[in-house]
């Protein structure tokens, strides 16, 4: 399946039938036996609610709040940037806090509306910027839309995406209150839109950079912006993101940590005896390496290769 | 579902709009009281944050007098009970919210606000 941005522009195609796949509540369903009735003979009909969806969405609802981090048990006022349905609106309400959403598709609000959620939506397009006054909000959160600000519609000038793009995120820093967070988790299809992405970020004041979940995996790998207002205590470096492969880890941890060691022992006690005559240091370990990449990724330089476990590693002689 | 806590944070965002675009003007509303949970810890966080003249007029502009006109220094509970049912409960359902500077009509349809703005007011 193609990228839906490069389907259709997101107030056409969130439409009717994509805004149903966000609905929580279904009636009748194929993929959940305790919707059915047990006596019934007639056939299923088929339900459009996506639970995949929904369940991804809500994960990185709670990802995007603890990267947030806002203090314990306090409500605050915030903004959902692209709330759609309300799925992450929920989650929202029930941390007990106060929203504002606002998203571009009237499909995906009518379902919000549906869903009686309790903060105030808006019918925005988040490329013209917010009206709010400065100050506003506590933290604003975002669950994949960014994207979507990458792509022209027109061929008029003020719908370019780097116009677009400044006059969000310049409109979005005013509305936030000093110190806060903002948090948007995107899905960029390269790393020039990464670099694109946070240089005008920063231009328009943010501090902060990409925060990676799961970089090793295809699947569960999850691109967080998460940017500063202000600094201070609150904000004084970017969060770690989560490692691993986003699936449940290996049980028996001593078991997997032996496996590993097992196929290089000889190697890497040669290099520990190496490192402790202290005759020759190597200058590019891989902490050196990944230090390096990480560098070069927080400052949105493109094609940096990814971390894996042959990082750093030599290559096999050929002879 | 225009509440007049977010209306309080609404200014006017066409381009070239940057004065006197603050608050926006009610026109032909129709309201809708729904009960929130009052939550004092976060009224009292949040009253710095009001515009307090555009609130009580915001509220008077919907037929809620109780707000008095100028912010009394003490937070009482009585006071923040008054505030919690103009700030959180009072929906505005249908109608519209004009700005006063430029005048753009921001038309509010089953209680969302069309913010959408023309390429030329960008």
């Amino acid at each position: 399946m193609s990228r839906p941005e490069l389907v259709a522009p997101p107030e056409i195609y969130y439409g009717d039938t994509e805004a149903k796949k966000y609905t929580s509540k279904c009636v009748l369903s194929t993929h959940s036996r305790k919707h059915s009735h047990p006596s019934s003979n007639f056939l299923p009909v088929p339900c459009q609610c996506s639970t995949r969806i929904q369940q991804i969405q809500s994960e990185m609802t709670y990802r995007a709040l603890e990267l947030l981090n806002l203090p314990e048990g306090e409500p605050k006022f915030l903004l959902d940037i692209g709330c759609g349905s309300g799925l992450s609106g929920e989650i929202l309400d029930e941390e007990g806090h106060y929203w504002v959403g606002v998203d571009i598709a009237p499909s995906m609000l009518e379902v919000a509306l549906e869903r009686e959620v309790e903060g105030d939506l808006f019918l925005q397009d988040i490329g013209q910027g917010f009206g709010f006054r400065p100050g506003s909000f506590d933290g604003a959160i975002s669950i994949s839309v960014i994207q979507w600000l990458l792509n022209a519609e027109t061929s008029h000038p003020s719908s370019s995406p780097p116009a677009r793009l400044t006059r969000f995120f310049t409109s979005l820093y005013a509305a936030l209150r000093n110190p806060s967070r903002a948090v948007l988790q995107f899905y960029p299809s390269s790393d020039d839109q990464i670099h694109l992405i946070t240089s005008i970020a920063q231009r328009a004041g943010f501090g902060g950079g990409i925060v990676v979940d799961y970089p090793n995996s295809k699947k569960a790998r999850k691109v967080f912006l998460c940017l500063f207002v202000g600094s201070g205590k609150m904000n004084d470096s970017v969060p770690r993101g989560l490692d691993g492969d986003g699936e449940e880890e290996v049980d028996d941890v001593d078991e997997g940590r032996r496996r590993k060691t097992i196929a290089y022992e000889r190697r890497r006690e040669k290099e520990k005896r190496r490192e402790r005559s202290g005759k020759r240091k190597d200058l590019k370990t891989k902490d050196w390496i990944v230090k390096k990449k990480e560098l070069y990724r927080q400052r949105g330089k493109e094609s940096v290769p990814r971390d894996s476990k042959y990082t750093g590693r030599k290559r096999r002689p050929v002879f | 579902m225009v509440r007049l806590i977010t209306h309080n944070l609404l200014s006017c965002h066409v381009k070239g709009c940057t004065r006197n675009n603050f608050p926006l003007r009610f026109q032909d509303v129709k309201v809708e009281l729904r009960e929130a949970e009052f939550n004092a810890e976060f009224l009292r966080n949040f009253v710095p944050r009001i515009e307090w003249k555009a609130l009580v007029d915001a509220g008077k502009e919907l037929g809620d007098t109780s707000l008095p006109e100028e912010l009394p220094e003490m937070l009482g509970d009585e006071f923040l009970k008054k505030l919690h049912h103009v700030l959180l409960e009072i929906h505005v359902e249908e109608g519209a919210m004009v700005c006063p500077n430029c005048g753009h009509v921001y038309k509010i349809m089953s209680g969302i606000p069309n913010m959408l703005l023309t390429e030329s007011e960008i």
